[in-house]
């Protein structure tokens, strides 16, 4: 059974790059293509990712679901900007040019079109990085990286656990339901919401004093085994950074230099093509 | 006598946990030697854990305490060792398999203890190959945990101390999760690590029998925080100390002590297979001859009829296959086989958590394959191992009131109904109790409770006697009993309990592999060689006895002898 949006191992290039390397270019990504309004760079970006998001073979089962939430939020979020300030475009642009007749306060002008499809793009640049971050990022990988780089080991060990015992409480979750269930709280979609919501906490106190059993025996078990001994620790899945990782790292770096240099040389940050 | 110093000792040892008014231990006074293997048994409370704690550091650094009298650890002070230095010392193995398991793959668990002490890389690569070598989980390496079975996450788990070279390797209830077969294999393979390495063991666990499956040197029985013995299995065997104090003997000693036979130390009672039964022979011939057994009467009314069962979650990977038997009104039915055998696949198609492939369900003649889960829940009652896992409402009354009230039955009735099924559990002097003041065993009772009072026909418990004590086992399955002989509830209990089957239940359904590969009163299944071995079940050492006094009718004898040590029980209760 294979869980959406988790790590999967696959033999790719892009899979054996350190993940330090893989956090450095999706921070660096994202911040460059927030940044960014300028349409050339933006473009480039997403042909970029796409590319990027083919090589690490991911599959639309590991991210469909999460990728179709993601578009309906996009689709509410250019609907919002629409609705709430239509001249938007007009503003950023210096001009307005109506497509279909001048309609008062709503006319759909080109330049609100254009600064839309710019927001669109800037989303669809980011989430193949992120999908790609996500699934080819081995946890304790990257909970040894971001020790590396700095971080205490407490913070990516939480992680890591956290990761750990998901599935754990998922099916923890999925039993204390049926249970609940089978004694009659109903919690299917022939109950009202208000009364879903209600019943819900029929599941959540027993998910939450069996988790605090669970959250003792790890404790101690962790203790056990001498976790928190010293200041430091050593990491088995730790993989030092080979010469691809520096290639990338190089490259990323610059192509945000260059690419913010070329957003922000003339003082704005939009494109202006009209 | 011996030469050698010993590596654990405790003098006039005393213990109190912070929050309690009266110490868990009392003056304790232990002495135990490297290469030594000792069992600690002792009922619930009765402060095993506790001396485990104190061993292993979790006692006073985890759990805070008074401590009196002086104990040493390797000739050091555990207190200035701190609960790392113990570490290097002693490893522990804990109960649940699953909960220990730290890491995201079984390498990264097994290197967990290296991680911590900043072993380099490479280093710690070579480690973990060798004793995952050795433990033989070397193929699973990159596995999860939910890839492994229960007995491969123990594997894991011991292979996860042993990496550190410790000294003591201390098990706590290491049986309590795993089928009988398994738990059988885990026995042997901490025999072979002694064997193979210069460790100290120590073994706590309440289930004797299967803990003396391989030889131990020492057996300590506990019982309110004080060691009462401290001797060779032989000699506790012969004795009664067991008995007093409320911990389970090996059935086959039961029987001999029935039949009114004197157990000698000399005739080396640890093991049925090797023990010498000559001076007891007879008085079993005889005890046999002089009972007869008697019958159950079964209605002959069904309560529940499956038929031609299929269940798959992917097609060609059938987890439940042509599954057909019935239940009749008023049985009690175990359904058993090893963990990941379709039990609660079974139990979760009954209740209508999933659909199955193929096939039909009757309930009273009536098909139930339309019913929605609430509407079965009021026919088909299910209870689930943990009662933490089920209770969600602060009161007691509350808690039992819930499936009444959620079903819009006036106030007044649920009153009188609650009250009604508090009193046949017991608890009804607890009505107005918050649940968070209850035992463990009294929860349970509560969430058999809150089943109950919807007035079911049929009771489905998953592993009700999981992780009790001789005590708290024979009180839950007495009540158990008590409501299926009184009010004629159907009763049908997954379990890899072995002997909750043998001397509670009418019938066994035996899975294994999807399929029912026995359906047969269980004195019949667990004297089947065969059928044993295919469900990981283990064989009654009844059994044994039964072959080696030369008896043939080896499921009779079983019959009889539990159906009379049920009713001992029943007086003394």
């Amino acid at each position: 059974m294979s869980r959406v949006l988790s790590y999967e191992e696959k033999d790719t290039w892009i899979h054996r790059l350190s993940g330090v390397t893989k956090l450095v270019f999706f921070l660096l990504w994202s911040i460059t293509s927030m940044l960014s309004y300028d349409t050339r760079v933006l473009v480039v970006m997403l042909i970029c990712s796409l590319l990027i998001f083919r090589m690490s073979r991911t599959e639309w089962r590991q991210v469909g679901t999460v990728f179709k939430f993601i578009m309906l939020f996009l689709v509410i979020n250019l609907l919002a900007i629409y609705v709430f300030s239509p001249d938007q475009g007009a503003k950023i642009y210096g001009s307005s040019t109506p497509l279909f007749g001048d309609t008062g306060r709503y006319a759909l002008t080109k330049e609100q079109l254009f600064y839309e499809c710019n927001v669109m793009i800037k989303y669809l640049t980011v989430i193949p990085a992120v999908f790609m971050f996500i699934v080819t990022t081995n946890p304790s990988e990257f909970a040894a990286s971001l020790n590396k780089v700095g971080i205490h080991y407490n913070i990516g060990y939480s992680l890591a656990i956290a990761l750990r015992y998901i599935p754990d409480v998922q099916d923890e979750y999925k039993k204390i339901k049926h249970a609940q269930e089978a004694r009659g709280i109903e919690m299917s979609s022939k109950a009202s919401l208000k009364d879903r919501i209600k019943s819900t906490s029929a599941i959540l106190f027993p998910l939450i004093f069996s988790s605090m059993d669970r959250i003792d025996i790890i404790s101690n078990a962790m203790e056990l085994r001498g976790y928190g001994k010293h200041k430091e620790r050593t990491w088995y899945s730790e993989r030092a950074l080979q010469r691809n990782d520096y290639i990338v790292l190089i490259v990323t770096i610059l192509f945000s230099v260059v690419a913010l240099v070329i957003t922000f040389h003339d003082g704005s940050r939009f494109y202006n093509p009209f | 006598m011996r030469q050698v110093e010993p590596i654990i000792t405790f003098k006039d040892f005393t213990f109190k946990y912070r929050a309690q008014v009266e110490p868990t231990l009392y003056d304790i006074n232990l002495s135990i030697y490297p290469g030594e293997k000792i069992l600690i048994v002792g009922p619930s409370g009765s402060g095993k854990s506790t001396l485990a704690h104190c061993i292993n550091g979790l006692v006073p650094f985890s759990y805070k305490g008074d401590i009196s009298g002086s104990y040493e650890i390797k000739g050091q002070n555990p207190q200035k060792l701190g609960i790392f230095g113990l570490s290097k010392i002693v490893g522990t193995v804990l109960q649940d398999t699953d909960g220990q398991f730290i890491g995201l793959t079984v390498a990264e668990d097994i290197a967990f203890v290296l991680e911590n002490d900043k072993v380099p890389q490479p280093e710690m690569k070579q480690r973990v190959q060798d004793v995952a070598e050795l433990m033989d989980v070397d193929t699973l390496l990159k596995c999860a945990p939910r890839e492994l079975s229960g007995g491969q996450k123990q594997r894991v788990s011991m292979a996860g101390v042993m990496i550190d070279d410790v000294d003591i390797l201390l098990f706590d209830e290491p049986l309590a999760n795993l089928d009988p077969a398994t738990g059988k294999k885990t026995i042997a393979l901490i025999d072979k690590i002694q064997k193979e390495r210069p460790v100290t063991i120590l073994i706590i666990e309440h289930r004797l029998e299967d803990a003396l499956y391989k030889d131990v040197d020492r057996i300590i029985v506990m019982s309110e925080g004080r060691i009462v013995a401290d001797t060779t299995p032989d000699e506790l065997l012969s004795g009664n100390v067991l008995e007093e104090h409320g911990i389970r003997e090996p059935l086959y000693l039961s029987a001999l002590k029935q039949a009114g036979c004197h157990i000698l130390p000399e005739t080396k009672p640890q093991h049925i297979e090797s023990m010498d039964l000559s001076p007891y022979k007879d008085k079993v011939f005889d005890w046999f001859r002089s009972v007869s057994l008697k019958k159950k009467e079964i209605s002959e009314e069904s309560a529940l009829e499956i038929k031609d069962l299929d269940f798959s979650y992917v097609s060609g990977k059938p987890i439940l296959q042509d599954i057909h038997f019935t239940i009749k009104k008023g049985e009690m039915v175990s359904i058993v086989g090893k963990n990941g055998a379709g039990k609660s696949t079974l139990s979760n198609l009954i209740c209508g958590f999933m659909q199955p492939d193929r096939g039909s369900m009757l309930l009273q003649g009536q098909d139930i394959s339309t019913l929605s889960i609430k509407e079965r829940g009021e026919k088909i009652g299910f209870v689930m191992q943990n009662p933490n896992q089920m209770i969600s409402k602060p009161m007691i009354f509350d808690e039992v009131a819930l499936g009444l009230r959620v079903r819009g039955v006036s106030e007044d009735e649920v009153k009188e109904r609650v009250y009604e099924t508090l009193k046949i559990c017991g608890l009804y002097p607890f009505r107005n109790w918050p649940v968070s003041a209850l035992s463990f065993g009294q929860k349970k009772r509560v969430t058999i409770a809150s089943i109950l009072v919807m007035n079911p026909d049929i009771l489905i418990l998953d592993e009700p006697t999981a992780g009790q004590d001789y005590k708290h086992y024979t009180e839950i399955v007495e009540f158990l009993k008590q409501i299926n002989g009184q009010f004629g509830i159907t009763i049908l209990m997954i379990t890899h309990d072995m002997h909750l089957m043998l001397e509670y239940t009418d019938r066994a359904i035996v899975l294994a592999d999807g399929k029912i590969i026995a359906d047969d009163i269980p004195a019949k299944v667990l004297t089947n060689e065969e059928i044993a071995q295919k469900a990981y079940l283990k064989k009654t050492s009844l059994y044994d006895l039964a072959v080696n006094c030369g008896i043939e009718a080896v499921s009779d004898f079983v019959e009889c002898f539990i159906q009379y040590d049920r009713e001992k029980r029943k007086e003394r209760n």
